[in-house]
């Protein structure tokens, strides 16, 4: 049962969230020819995008509605209107995404209103399906944008049903912002081994996996396709992972009575037993095909052989809550302790859940100054944690967002069973990669006598 | 094998000092105590390993090896003997004696080459020459490379005539000592003696043990000298002879070594334990007595008595806060030696049981002592069949093994806690200190969460109780391009009696197809 606490400063140093939008402008890449805009300045957008670039190392198709001083006060809808307008000259998407800023949510403006009024009008935007979400960035963390995003799209896209007419080999897989590309290639590739269909949304996994395509497009260059999204409301279940999307999986409840379940961590033999045993459940399937169980036994196997490292590990890990939640309860399960957990965003009930005494609502600096305080083995943070590692000569495991200074974010994977051992073994290589070699004043015993020791030829003069 | 090499075989076969072969008659005695090995079932290392892991933790020597890749590719850095100075121990140098080497019979000058050249490269205060299968059945004459060697560079070069197919460990760790004995202690004189000087032989500092027991003969003012061969440096394994007592710890290992330096140069030898902490005392009191026999002043006495008890204070005081997380747990010991009983007291002592402990390699003496402590001797076994071990884990008989390496796996394949306690461990555990860190390894051993879930059953261990029925795949596979209907029409969906529709609106299935079909790898 861990508390929060908030720091009492005026200071943050070294920021470990990133934005809402940024989140939000994440989960709308998740969808099949897409754009993400900003309504905001164009610096919002600007820095966000050289983020996910530095991340992804993909060209990002982000957009801004570049609100300027007139426009600021006398109200943005003009520069939506235009900005859509304009991304379907340009690159024709078929989705375009919307995420409010700080600067427009201060103003506070009725964009939802405007943008009925605006697509009621222009009848020659019927193409293109625009979604906004409100995420101000002074509210909340990366994930909570995402979730936002994604409550918008749903709220936006997936039918109200009177009726129900489940396919009963399809589900829905709601995927937190906390994935990669490359976990949720791993949850669709278990999901699927039980002979079931997922849809997953949001899906990166396609359009930000790192792939070169034929073509160019300024567009997203994969993701969730809409008629996916209107198919959800048949699905027979809904799998959300991550406590961040179980509005979205209540909303799809709402309007097509899907019954949902959460899974607030997929990383860890526990978790993903739990998750397992609802996808045997959905698919009436008792025994697992040979490379689920082959999987689970062998992450034993690789439990086995990193619980000597991991035992009695001390961790400091900052990351948004979802990520903080599922990688401290590996970690824990595995014998280690947390003994700092910072985190970006007060909005989540699992903060209290956390296997550790203290949640700190902070940044890099309250992690840096904990991670010393407490002894600190080991470092889980995203690349701007490099600072701490060097100063506190402690090596950092990069987790979350932003990873810039390392290629192949994308490509890790914390999940399942499979992605679960790979994190031991990430684990417990990089605390065998620390070369202690024992001293004798370690130890407090005197240095050996300088008698004793070989004076080589070439100085015996 | 050379003439010289079977004298020397016997020599050490033949030792005084050893309780076996006290016990033995005179016939028994000359047959040697070579048990013969057994092809099938055999496990442990060669002499040249025993030479090896005796001589190697002397961290400045070169220690070149003579011989095809095998003996040194496969086997070296691969220890944990920690060096407080020089780190030229840890490099692998060899001949690497290829076919053409050994039929046209180039051994001994591709020898007398290598050992220039790394004298050129390093500049070692010795260069330590093993011998191995190969060279010796070749003939190759190391001790004349050797002594060629020596006279031409300057440099020290020591033949170790230890190859593989002589025996065991065991005996290659005699004939090591007999290479120092014949060629190096006695060579170099200190520039001071005190009547504090000790020899420690038979420890090896592994991970630093020690460095553990360093600060409580620091704190005495006794010095160690000499040193066969803990963060050893050729030097001090040169200057034993002017050592005023020698104490032996593995007391099995150079038990010839110790009596030879009684023999030759008056040094009397004790045979002690820095495992557990009444060993450590014992050991600590005992060497002071010798040293004060031998001419140190007699308030060393009073000063050993005031730093033990002390010491003993605080450090139970220390282990007192393991004793609930400890308490009650089943320990099964698998090592042997000393070992077999040194550690036992203390774990007991904390409230654990010891429901079994290994007597291999141990003396009668160690076996004696584990009856004392145990009560009886039905707690002790020699040896352990991997498959009897899983099976007494398996059930739970014990709730952690402590022992070397190679059971390690039959334990934790058993899912079970596994605690190192032989010489490839990567934690000490010697002196007082070393018993807080035993005892956390312990502690991290079996209270580590993830048992509970390792041991918790699959989830396809329980029946599914949710009916559920779902219609057949219809489509083809995307990477096969087989239509899901063509042959045995897959499904993955056993033959579940009918269940419960749950959704009205479900499709009507009746019969599952089934087949073998991973739908993953279609």
């Amino acid at each position: 049962m861990a508390r929060l606490t908030h720091p009492k400063r005026a200071l943050s140093t070294n920021p470990l969230k990133s934005s809402a939008p940024l989140g939000a402008a994440l989960a709308y890449l998740g969808i099949e020819k897409s754009v993400p805009l900003f309504h905001g300045s164009q610096g919002c957008t600007a820095f966000a995008m050289v983020h996910l670039v530095r991340h992804f190392k993909e060209a990002v198709p982000l957009q801004t509605t570049a609100m300027n001083e007139v426009s600021t006060i006398l109200g943005g809808a003009d520069q939506i209107e235009e900005a859509i307008e304009n991304l379907r000259k340009k690159s024709s998407p078929k989705f375009i995404g919307i995420a409010s800023t700080a600067l427009t949510e201060t103003r506070g403006e009725d964009v939802p209103g405007e943008l009925k009024e605006i697509v009621a009008r222009r009848t020659d935007f019927a193409g293109t399906k625009v979604v906004y979400a409100s995420t101000p960035d002074f509210d909340g963390a990366l994930q909570d944008g995402w979730a936002k995003a994604v409550e918008a799209i749903v709220g936006a896209l997936v039918p109200r049903v009177t009726e129900r007419d489940p396919n009963l080999r399809q589900v829905t897989l709601l995927c937190g912002s906390h994935l990669t590309p490359a976990e949720i290639e791993e949850l669709v590739r278990m999901i699927r081994a039980f002979g079931l269909e997922p849809i997953v949304l949001p899906d990166i996994s396609t359009s930000l996996d790192g792939h070169v395509s034929d073509d160019w497009s300024g567009t997203s260059q994969g993701g969730t396709p809409l008629e996916q999204i209107e198919a959800i409301s048949r699905s027979a279940f809904t799998l959300a992972v991550g406590e961040q999307m179980r509005k979205a999986a209540q909303m799809i409840e709402d309007r097509a009575m899907v019954p949902y379940r959460v899974f607030q961590s997929v990383t860890g033999l526990k978790p993903v037993d739990a998750f397992v045993r609802t996808l045997m459940g959905l698919s009436g399937v008792q025994d697992p095909p040979p490379s689920i169980k082959r999987d689970r036994a062998r992450l034993i196997d690789a439990a086995l052989d990193a619980h000597f490292h991991t035992g009695g590990l001390k961790v400091a890990i900052g990351a948004d809550p979802d990520l903080l939640f599922a990688l401290s309860g590996a970690l824990t399960s595995m014998g280690a302790e947390i003994v700092t957990a910072v985190t970006t965003s007060q909005h989540s009930p699992l903060i209290e859940r956390m296997p550790c005494e203290e949640v700190i609502l902070g940044d890099l600096g309250d992690f840096e100054r904990s991670a010393r305080d407490h002894g600190a083995q080991i470092l889980l943070t995203h690349s701007h944690g490099r600072h701490a590692e060097h100063r506190l000569h402690t090596p950092l495991v990069r987790v979350g967002f932003p990873i810039f200074d390392r290629i192949g974010a994308q490509d890790a994977c914390r999940v399942g069973y499979r992605g679960s051992r790979a994190f031991l073994y990430e684990i417990a290589g990089t605390v065998q990669s620390l070369h202690h070699r024992s001293r004798p004043e370690d130890f407090g015993a005197a240095p050996i006598a300088e008698e004793f020791e070989h004076v080589p030829h070439a100085t015996r003069h | 094998m050379a003439d010289a090499l079977k004298d020397k075989i016997a020599d050490v076969f033949d030792e005084p000092a050893c309780g076996h072969n006290v016990n033995k008659s005179e016939q028994q005695r000359k047959k040697g105590c070579a048990k013969p090995l057994t092809p099938g079932a055999a496990a442990g290392g060669c002499a040249f390993d025993g030479a090896k892991i005796v001589l190697q933790p002397i961290v400045d020597v070169a220690h070149l090896v003579h011989a095809p890749l095998a003996c040194e590719g496969n086997g070296w850095d691969n220890r944990g003997a920690a060096s407080s100075g020089s780190e030229r121990y840890r490099t692998g140098f060899t001949t690497d004696m290829t076919e053409l080497d050994i039929v046209m019979g180039y051994g001994e000058k591709k020898l007398f080459r290598a050992i220039r050249e790394v004298i050129e490269a390093e500049d070692p205060p010795a260069v330590f020459v093993y011998s191995t299968c190969v060279p010796a059945l070749i003939g190759d004459d190391i001790d004349a490379v050797c002594k060629a060697a020596s006279d031409t560079f300057g440099t020290p070069c020591i033949p170790v005539n230890a190859p593989g197919y002589v025996g065991s460990k065991n005996l290659g760790n005699k004939l090591a000592g007999e290479a120092m004995l014949d060629h190096v202690i006695g060579t170099v004189e200190p520039e001071v003696t005190t009547p504090y000087d000790i020899n420690i032989v038979g420890d090896y500092n592994l991970s630093g043990e020690l460095w553990q027991v360093k600060p409580l003969l620091d704190r005495l003012g006794i010095r160690i000298l000499g040193s066969l061969s803990a963060d050893a440096r050729y030097r001090q394994v040169a200057m034993m002879h002017r050592a005023k007592v020698t104490m032996m710890v593995c007391s099995k290992a150079l038990i010839n070594v110790a009596r030879k330096l009684d023999e030759r140069y008056g040094i009397p030898f004790f045979e002690g334990s820095f495992y557990g902490i009444s060993d450590t005392s014992e050991s600590l009191r005992q060497m002071c007595r010798i040293l004060v026999e031998q001419g140190a002043a007699a308030e060393l006495l009073d000063r050993c008595e005031a730093l033990i008890a002390e010491e003993e204070a605080s450090i139970w005081a220390e282990l007192e806060p393991f004793r609930p997380r400890v308490a009650g747990r089943k320990v099964l010991l698998y090592t042997g030696g000393h070992k077999s009983w040194s550690v036992v007291a203390a774990l007991q002592e904390l409230g654990m049981e010891v429901i079994g402990t290994s007597v291999r390699k141990a003396t009668e003496e160690d076996k004696g002592r584990v009856v004392d402590i145990m009560g009886d001797d039905k707690h002790m076994f020699d040896n352990m069949a991997p498959k009897d071990m899983y099976r007494l884990l398996k059930d739970a008989g014990a709730d952690v093994l402590m022992s070397g390496g190679r059971s390690q796996f039959v334990a934790l394949k058993a899912k079970m806690p596994w605690v190192d306690v032989n010489q490839e461990k990567h934690e000490p555990y010697a002196g007082y200190m070393g018993m807080v860190d035993l005892l956390r390894a312990i502690d991290r051993a079996v209270n580590n969460p993830m048992w509970d879930e390792l041991r918790a059953p699959a989830p396809w261990d329980e029946p599914l109780t949710e009916g559920r029925v779902l219609p057949a795949h219809s489509g083809a596979c995307p990477v096969t391009g087989v239509s899901a209907g063509m042959g045995r029409p897959v499904s993955l969906v056993p033959p579940l009696p009918p269940a419960e529709v749950i959704a009205s609106a479900a499709p009507d299935v009746s019969g599952f197809p089934s087949s073998d079909t991973d739908f993953e790898d279609c």
